[in-house]
């Protein structure tokens, strides 16, 4: 009996933290409509609001390479690193081809890995 | 307000729905096929089902966040802990939908639609509309971002499902491999995107301001690095330069 119910609060609990997440995430989705109704695309408030989406965008890319948590957490900093430069010089070499750099990026990431697991 | 008449005029919004469903396959849709493919493994590491995985990419859509709140469950972390987490790490969403609804908003549309919509705003969709749908009708640009967005959600819950399946078979650095699309996808989106000098800026001290920031107030390094380099690159874009 007890393993019946421990299996459903491993199933549900999981759910109820997940429901949380999702308020946490939409709520910002909805407070952005309720505020878009005074913006004018033209105007300084929207290019104001443009630039720190793509500040939070660049701080969280770079809190995710730089100082990662979960399973990106175990590689050497310097792996990330190199695969990020890597990355970037062949996304811009290739005229942007967007593919090709997070190709290179995960490659070189999965390649340093692997030869470190294998004692290379 | 005058309409320029070389606003593309799709017909109908049926055909806009399906312009914006063939824009979104190809590039972006592989993308993100490979971030969710990650996420999907990410759970069955955990030790969650597929039902989680799934229903987190449902309800939530925003990859930083759902990996956040797997990594942070997995350890063990309080509801409010990972509640939280989650919200800084998708502050971003408010900026992004405020500039977004902007331009797909049309006379015709009501409102409840827009908060409906907004639940579909992500990095992908927005860098995207925020390209093209200046140059449409107005009333073509919300059925033109709903099939742009409805299609890449359907990719990422199949996508959260076979990587979920497939996680156990696969060896760990290639699941290693697929979270790292994530963090690379989204730089190189800023990389291309940014041509005003604004923005760029905003993106390059963002980028410092994160981390650095993350070392003195570990827990709002997020928001306080966006909401300050944000500040930061508009007024000294503005002030540098005439355009833009």
């Amino acid at each position: 009996m007890s393993e019946t119910v421990l299996s459903d609060a491993t199933f549900w609990w999981p759910m109820l933290v997940i429901v949380v997440g999702a308020a946490a995430t939409y709520i910002w989705r909805a407070l952005g409509v309720s505020l878009s109704g005074r913006i004018d695309p033209e105007g300084a408030l929207f290019q104001w609001a443009a630039c720190i989406a793509y500040a939070l965008l660049a701080s969280l890319v770079a809190r995710m390479i730089l100082l990662p948590t979960g399973p990106l957490a175990q590689t050497p900093m310097i792996d990330r690193l190199v695969a990020t430069t890597l990355a970037l010089a062949v996304f811009f070499v290739s005229r942007r081809t967007m593919l090709l750099g997070i190709g290179v990026g995960a490659g070189v990431l999965v390649l340093a890995t692997y030869a470190r697991t294998v004692g290379v | 307000m005058s309409v320029p008449q070389s606003l593309h005029d799709y017909g109908s919004a049926g055909r806009a729905v399906v312009a914006g469903a063939r824009r979104s396959l190809g590039v972006p849709s592989i993308v993100l096929g490979g971030s969710f493919l990650g996420f999907g493994a990410l759970v069955h590491q955990a030790g969650l089902s597929v039902w989680h995985a799934l229903f987190s990419t449902a309800t939530g859509w925003a990859l930083p966040g759902q990996i956040a709140l797997v990594e942070l469950y997995a350890v063990g972390a309080s509801v409010l802990l990972i509640a939280l987490a989650v919200g800084l790490t998708n502050a971003r969403l408010l900026p992004m939908t405020v500039t977004l609804i902007p331009l797909l908003r049309a006379p015709s549309v009501p409102r409840w639609q827009y908060y409906l919509i907004s639940h579909f705003i992500a990095v992908t969709g927005w860098v995207a509309a925020m390209r093209d749908c200046p140059a449409m009708k107005a009333e073509h640009r919300l059925p033109y971002y709903a099939g742009f967005a409805g299609v890449l959600w359907s990719i990422s819950m199949v996508a959260t499902w076979a990587g979920f399946a497939l996680a156990g078979s696969v060896p760990a650095y290639v699941t290693l491999g697929l979270v790292f699309i994530n963090p690379i996808y989204f730089m190189l989106v800023i990389a291309a995107d940014v041509r005003a000098r604004t923005r760029m800026l905003a993106a390059i001290l963002g980028a410092i301001g994160g981390p650095a920031i993350y070392l003195i107030v570990p827990d709002w390094s997020l928001l306080l690095s966006g909401v300050i380099a944000g500040t930061l690159g508009y007024l000294i874009g503005k002030r540098g330069g005439t355009h833009e």
